[in-house]
């Protein structure tokens, strides 16, 4: 790009121009006092288009979905106070899975910082631990850089968010625009390209072990290495497991595919961690959610750990041989590091380990029983929605029973399918970011599959969906109960269930179908199973309104398999009280 | 040595020299659970950079967490460890000590002994500046003691390595290449 001359603007006009020169395309936010002046400038931009959402926190998800569904920066806006504290939820969101954003605020002006003025908020330093780094910006000639810098640094190296904070005087002052800035940014050098003799040892141990597995985390997806995965499962025919950040970076069809890991793992997925003797993690973080209790984790694998973030390597299990770099270049490097060995004749046989797996993976199937009562089973729903939409369809779940159910019944067979809050487990992430999913990638069917616990928390943004002509799909997942917290109390509180009862069964409120009409959505109801195929498929001929169902399903379903929290892996229950059996002789 | 010291480490840590970035620091040290036993802050020949001097005590993985997390910080610009045995260490004490007619002359006879110095004097008590190593501030408290200590502040270690090498010079290099 050449350099702009510079031009006379206002601060205000300075951002508007900086994030059209940036490439944003969208921004989801709300107006405020603060952040007024940037409003005025925006309002003629026919680059960026904004998305009036109804709750910043709306927005800040939104601006999570469209960067998680298009790999490039979301973008989010709030004024100062109450409007920056709101998109604190998403930020911290955003930290925990690495999700490139950039938040806008407004503050007050910078010389009343410090002094309680209304709607006044430190968010740079609410949001220190929570971002990958935030700026107050405190000269308007500085406007330019910061965004230059922002969206820098949210999307590379370790993607995740960056806040940037413009107090109101800074954007009514007189400035100067020009483009492109230079970045001031001395300390910042992610490690991309990995440590040669680091990759042939790991693809050396992948031609010696006997019981391998790549253990693949949600950093393939954020480095768009799928495609290289395949060719390294392929070429080293080790067992894949794909983490709940990292569903569709490898096709669950493939026939080295073990499934998810972890508390709510397939038995065949969490038994291979356990079995390994080798356990190559490619962009994943050795989660407790994957691990169960550290200490029993995979206790005769030797670790190799690649990540781009040095500060992931040997923080929870200490690696063996760590691997800084980008997950691409690194399965890219393996794979030639990998072949050279295989010309060389080493190759492992692993005939054995496929054996004992396969087994495992017969036995064992992700399976669920019918319920008893006639009510409708919430797995059977799930999964006719993936095979009714396909793999071509985007799927955003909430937090929950159903999110897991999603995560197990639904097949995903490309990257970027799968959409989900895994980190910081936030409730009512689907709605809105379903709606920013639908904004960076309009002609994919999105479905938001949420539960009607989540769905209360952010549905208002289907006013938004309703008006701005964003045409979702929500499957509320309606067993009128906080579901995942209602298993945890039927297993572990003596089925005291205290405050989990939603009431969105017994008497209805609210009515999500009426609730959906009123926003300007389709409404549906569907309680039989003979009435899911119909209810999907007329869900999915419009393509002009929002719609909503309500499936209302029944309360007791639990989600299995399941390792109890804070206990080992080897405890996993493939049901209720069945214990899988290891024959140890297989392996 | 012994265990407490082993676990002592002492970290040199090039800032930019931007507001905030003390508290960048601080907030990292106390949400990822690190104790600091001390930290300076101060100029160095660079003006847009700033150097602290962090006294840890961690073992050797955490250690490693510790330096790894600081780097993510996007104003840190470097961290060397200044090994005690090839670097000068040393903090600034000033102490008043209680001195009338009677002691003042075994009060400053301390004051020599230590190599310090007498700062302020009043009638009834004087105020001693001192460097050092932490043992050798530890110890001329304790001889001071008796006398009686009406007032202590300290400030925290600073360090640098020894020899010709200077650990900002990479830095300016890297700074003048961007």
């Amino acid at each position: 790009m050449t350099q702009s001359a510079s031009t006379p603007a206002t601060g205000a006009q300075s951002l508007v121009r900086s994030l059209e020169s940036v490439g944003v395309e969208v921004v989801f936010g709300i107006p405020g006092g603060a952040i007024l002046p940037a409003y005025d400038p925006l309002y003629d931009s026919t680059a960026l288009r904004h998305v009036l959402v109804r709750h910043e926190q709306g927005a800040g998800h939104a601006a999570e979905g469209y960067a998680q569904a298009t790999g490039r920066v979301g973008v989010c806006m709030a004024t100062s106070g109450p409007g920056a504290t709101n998109l604190v939820t998403p930020i911290a969101d955003a930290y925990m899975d690495s999700v490139p954003i950039v938040a806008i605020t407004g503050q007050v002006p910078s010389a009343a910082i410090g002094t309680d003025a209304f709607q006044e908020a430190d968010i740079c330093g609410i949001t220190m631990p929570i971002t990958k780094h935030n700026i107050l910006v405190q000269d308007a000639a500085e406007i330019p850089r910061a965004i230059a810098e922002a969206f820098h640094l949210a999307a590379t190296g370790r993607p995740g968010p960056v806040l940037v904070d413009l107090p109101k005087d800074v954007l009514q002052a007189q400035t100067t625009f020009s483009w492109p800035p230079t970045l001031d940014l001395p300390g910042y050098r992610p490690t991309l390209h990995p440590h040669a003799k680091q990759v042939r040892e790991a693809a050396r141990l992948l031609t010696t072990s006997r019981k391998p597995v790549l253990y693949v985390g949600g950093g393939v997806l954020k480095a768009r290495a799928a495609a290289e995965l395949k060719v390294l499962a392929e070429l080293s025919g080790a067992p894949v497991v794909t983490t709940l950040m990292a569903r569709g970076a490898f096709p669950d069809s493939h026939p080295q595919h073990l499934g998810m890991p972890g508390m709510h793992g397939t038995v065949a997925a969490v038994t291979a961690l356990q079995k390994a003797d080798l356990i190559v993690a490619l962009g994943a973080r050795f989660d407790d959610r994957v691990t169960g209790k550290l200490s029993t984790f995979a206790p005769h694998a030797t670790i190799v750990h690649a990540d781009i973030d040095p500060a992931e390597i040997s923080k929870n299990r200490t690696a063996d041989v760590p691997i800084v770099g980008d997950a691409r270049e690194v399965i890219a490097e393996l794979v030639v590091a990998l072949q050279a060995e295989h010309q060389a004749g080493h190759r492992a046989d692993l005939a054995a380990w496929w054996g004992s797996l396969n087994r495992t993976l017969e036995t064992y199937p992700l399976g669920y029983e019918e319920h008893a009562d006639g009510t409708l089973a919430p797995q059977y729903v799930i999964k006719r929605l993936g095979e009714i939409a396909g793999p071509d369809a985007i799927y955003v779940a909430g937090v929950g029973q159903h999110q897991m159910w999603a995560s197990q019944f639904i097949s995903y067979e490309k990257p970027y399918t799968w959409l989900n809050s895994g980190g910081l487990g936030t409730m009512g992430y689907a709605v809105p970011a379903a709606m920013g999913a639908k904004m960076g990638k309009p002609h994919a069917t999105v479905w938001a599959i949420d539960g009607d616990g989540c769905f209360q928390m952010t549905n208002q943004e289907l006013a938004t969906c309703a008006l701005e002509g964003i045409p979702i799909k929500v499957a509320v997942i309606n067993n009128g109960n906080l579901g995942m917290v209602r298993q945890w109390q039927t297993l572990f509180y003596q089925e005291r269930y205290s405050q989990t009862d939603l009431k969105t069964h017994k008497q209805r409120i609210p009515d999500f179908v009426k609730l959906a009409e009123a926003m300007g959505c389709i409404g549906m109801r569907c309680q039989t199973a003979s009435e899911v195929d119909g209810t999907i498929a007329k869900a999915m001929e419009i393509d002009d309104q929002p719609v909503v169902v309500d499936f209302t399903v029944g309360a007791d379903a639990m989600v299995w398999p399941m390792v109890a929290a804070g206990t080992s892996n080897d405890e996993i229950l493939a049901a209720r009280d069945v214990r899988p059996v290891w024959n140890e002789d297989a392996v | 040595m012994t265990t407490a010291s082993s676990t002592r480490h002492t970290l040199s840590v090039l800032v930019e020299n931007k507001p905030g970035v003390l508290a960048r620091v601080a907030g990292l040290f106390s949400r990822r659970g690190f104790n600091i036993d001390s930290l300076a802050v101060g100029p160095t020949e660079h003006p847009e950079i700033s150097r602290m001097t962090i006294v840890v005590n961690v073992a050797g993985l955490p250690l490693e967490q510790v330096t790894k997390q600081l780097n993510k910080l996007i104003h840190v610009i470097k961290i060397v460890e200044l090994d005690p045995a090839s670097s000068v260490q040393r903090e600034l004490l000033l102490v008043k000590v209680r001195a009338d007619l009677s002691t003042r002359s075994h009060v400053l006879e301390t004051v020599q002994l230590f190599r310090a110095k007498v700062v302020d004097v009043a009638t009834d008590a004087v105020t001693i500046e001192a460097t050092g190593t932490a043992d050798k501030l530890e110890a001329l408290i304790r001889v001071l003691e008796p006398f009686g200590i009406r007032e202590l502040v300290q400030s925290g270690m600073v360090a640098i390595g020894r020899g010709a090498r200077s650990i900002t010079g990479p830095t300016t290099a890297l700074r003048s290449a961007s």
